[in-house]
């Protein structure tokens, strides 16, 4: 029997994308950069996370224009963003063809109580989250792939550092849980008793977990595969820099020899000017995108 | 013999290879730089982006020195994008490739991921029962020389083929519980180390 779309496919595109880097890009020219420089796939959009943020107004789905025209210049898979709870933009990015949508926080939500129910589509979806109740809710709806949310548009790893060692403590508890505490700890953290289940038995999400939102150099990279994510995701981080090209290659080569560091010395010199930083605590809780999603 | 095989663990599904080798009693090594490549008895190619992982082997030499392997026969499985890597065709693409095997191959060949499945596989050389086979933004070989047996066909469409003591498969083995594709890779080691 012949089954298209199964969830085995949605997560298993996800592990292929696995000690990759997937790059944000506004146009056809930045994708080609970006395939270039060896990422495994590149999220379509209409403006990086730190315009977003600069410009405000309400983010959405970019055109399709965009979108296909990226879809023609390179071979890799092309994911884009829909809004939070917006079927209809994920709706049209599936009949685009795009390769995996994000639900996604950047975005300005469209619904400010509920997600998509990611089951009802074939094509696979990537959510965001700062702990495991939340990654859980969302594998529950029918996510394929987590990542962490950090904080975009920053060039900051702060949050990302913060949401991914949650989810790690998060997990390393339930694996010494006795069983009949774990219906408890799924109450709380608001999350399907089964997934909480199946973290406790084998100490590990069970779809791949990416690190998002605020990375900016090689080092932040590295410094993510080791806290043990599956894989990067740079926004701003490469096109906002001063040389997007050999700083694209130099994040590429340090999330798959993120254990090196003399290499990662090597890898981070002479990449010209990073993109400018936000300190987090500067930022108003109404501009912490973070805090979107339920 | 207990056996050493190494897996390529610049970027994609090794973990997976990894873990069904292990349940298969080999010891496993990740493959990252050409030293790495000392002392392995077999080499399996992962899944992942076949461009990305092109780049990071053609960075230190690495592709070069696998190469040299090849050519002392050493066997060597690449599944999805590592079927690409060994082909020495590609349609519509100039990117790096191992260019070891005579096969034409056509990348994402069944459509973008909305296209993806999987399917029961009939492989004769592997019994009677189906395979469970997975195939994601996969390839196919459209062509073949003489000296490549083709080993399962889907829809008319070369998915799973071996040349001498080189194997491919436009599907993924490491995602399903079923571990023959490995055991039958495990085999091709055994039969070129007893020489």
């Amino acid at each position: 029997m012949t089954d298209i779309g199964s969830l085995k496919v949605k997560t298993g595109l996800a592990e292929m994308l696995k000690g990759g880097v997937i790059m944000d890009v506004t146009t056809p020219e930045q994708a080609i950069i970006a395939e270039e420089a060896g990422a495994c796939a590149v999220m379509a959009l209409e403006r990086v996370p730190s315009d977003i943020r600069a410009e405000g107004g309400v983010a959405r789905m970019a055109d399709p224009t965009i979108i296909k025209s990226i879809m023609d210049v390179v071979s890799i898979p092309v994911m884009a963003k829909a809004r939070i709870g917006h079927f209809v933009e994920a709706q049209i990015l599936e009949a685009l063809g795009a390769d995996y949508i994000d639900e996604s926080e950047v975005l300005t939500p469209a619904d400010d109580a509920y997600h998509i129910n990611k089951h009802d589509f074939k094509v696979p979806f990537v959510c965001g989250c700062r702990n495991l109740g939340e990654a859980l809710r969302r594998i529950g709806e029918g996510a394929a792939m987590i990542r962490t949310k950090g904080e975009p548009g920053t060039g900051n790893v702060v949050e990302a550092v913060r949401h991914m060692r949650t989810v790690m403590s998060d997990i390393r508890a339930l694996t010494v849980m006795p069983k009949e505490e774990l219906m408890s700890a799924a109450k709380n953290m608001g999350a399907p008793y089964e997934l909480v289940a199946y973290v406790a038995e084998h100490g590990k999400l069970p779809v791949v977990n990416f690190a998002a939102g605020g990375i900016a150099t090689p080092a932040d990279a590295a410094l993510m595969m080791q806290l043990g994510v599956d894989g990067i995701f740079v926004g701003s981080g490469i096109f906002k820099s001063g040389d997007p090209k050999a700083r694209a290659k130099a994040i590429v080569l340090a999330t798959t020899h993120y254990k090196d560091a003399k290499l990662l010395a090597e890898i981070s010199a002479d990449l010209g000017q990073p993109m400018s930083g936000i300190e987090i605590s500067t930022l108003a809780e109404s501009q912490r995108m973070q805090e979107r999603g339920w | 013999m207990k056996k050493r095989v190494g897996v390529l663990a610049l970027q994609g599904a090794f973990r997976e290879h990894r873990q069904v080798l292990e349940q298969l009693g080999c010891d496993v090594v990740e493959i990252r730089k050409v030293s790495d490549l000392e002392g392995i008895h077999g080499l399996i190619i992962p899944g992942g982006e076949s461009t990305t992982i092109g780049k990071l082997l053609n960075i230190d030499g690495m592709g070069e020195e696998i190469k040299e392997l090849a050519a002392k026969d050493l066997p060597i499985f690449g599944t999805c994008a590592g079927m690409i890597l060994l082909s020495k065709t590609i349609i519509d693409s100039d990117q790096y490739r191992l260019n070891l095997m005579d096969t034409i191959v056509e990348r994402n060949a069944f459509g973008r991921q909305v296209a993806s499945f999987e399917t029961d596989l009939m492989v004769s050389a592997m019994g009677p029962n189906p395979l469970r086979a997975v195939f994601i933004r996969a390839p196919f070989i459209r062509e073949v020389a003489p000296n490549v047996g083709i080993l399962a066909e889907y829809d008319g469409k070369i998915v799973f083929a071996r040349q001498g003591n080189l194997l491919a498969s436009a599907f993924h083995p490491e995602l399903t519980p079923d571990q023959r594709v490995h055991q039958y890779f495990l085999d091709m080691i055994d039969e070129y180390w007893a020489h």
